[in-house]
């Protein structure tokens, strides 16, 4: 099973990553970029996707500053 | 009395951290790997980049065989610095209230600092007085402090502000200007300036830095 877990920035912490991005975008000619937040991607294939949240409170994620979100994909390997 | 000083893959100031403890007291590397504290009076987690820092700086150096046995010694009121990544995986390891993210403006800064002591009765700064400067250098780009409102009232409240950056010199957008906090039952201590740097005026701008070992001594 794979399962796929996203981790961002919690809404309200300042995201200076995703700041920064909101303000290049423009520059290169996009416009209405309301907002960007920066995160990272965490790819996993288990046999238990049941481990999959404890190992994101335990590890992969820092819930005191970040949420994150687990997807569960069919196939991988 | 006894420094143990940590020692990960990836540490880069373990040794001055060892000579800087060897100015009041005797000191020992204890390998991340071990378990046994060598009997240590008081436990310093230097800084570098423990890992790699991979994940999220201090993430994956919480879970090391030694760190197992400090969380231990920590619980059972053993004295415990975290200097920078130290403070970094004191705070991964709960042992300390909040977390570190990265710098405002998202850039290494390596400069001297002046801090302020906003609590003098403590384990980390009994020589200092309330309200006196420091100025020790500071170099990271992960030391932006960060607790929930909640935490940080209560923590204003129990004293566990030890340090804050002085005003215009905070660099990395720490909240409300904190530079260094302790837990609650106040014998374990995390912050992002190098007191171990700040040893000898030649070199460390000041020796400002002695204070919190000398005062770590008297309590250990």
């Amino acid at each position: 099973m794979r399962a796929r877990v996203l981790i961002r920035p919690k809404q309200g912490i300042l995201d200076p990553q995703g700041e920064a991005v909101k303000r290049a975008l423009p520059a290169l000619g996009f416009s209405g970029v309301e907002s960007v937040h920066v995160g990272r991607l965490v790819e996993l294939d288990v046999q238990d996707a049941a481990q999959v949240q404890p190992m994101c409170e335990k590890l992969l994620a820092n819930p005191l500053v970040e949420d994150y979100e687990v997807q569960l994909l069919d196939g991988g390997s | 009395m006894k420094f143990g000083v940590l020692q990960f893959p990836g540490s880069c100031d373990e040794v001055d951290a060892l000579e800087a403890a060897r100015r009041v007291a005797d000191a020992e590397l204890i390998w991340h790997a071990e378990r046994d504290l060598k009997g240590a009076d008081a436990i310093i987690v230097p800084g570098g980049f423990s890992y790699g820092d991979y994940l999220r700086a201090g993430a994956i150096a919480r879970f090391a065989p030694a760190m197992e046995s400090v969380i231990e010694f920590a619980r059972e009121g053993g004295v415990v610095l975290g200097i920078c990544n130290g403070f970094q995986v004191l705070c991964e390891a709960r042992l300390l209230p909040g977390a570190l993210l990265p710098n405002t403006n998202l850039r290494f800064t390596c400069r001297q600092v002046e801090l302020e002591v906003m609590n003098s009765g403590g384990t980390f700064t009994r020589t200092c007085a309330l309200g006196e400067r420091l100025s020790i250098p500071a170099k990271h780009s992960w030391g932006r402090w960060y607790a929930d409102e909640r935490t940080l009232q209560a923590m204003d409240e129990s004293g566990q502000i030890v340090l804050r950056y002085a005003q215009g010199e905070n660099f990395n957008g720490s909240l409300h200007d904190i530079a260094g906090v302790c837990n609650e039952a106040g014998n374990v201590f995390g912050l992002m300036p190098h007191p171990e740097h700040a040893v000898d005026k030649a070199v460390g701008g000041s020796e400002d830095g002695l204070k919190i070992f000398n005062s770590m001594k008297m309590a250990a």
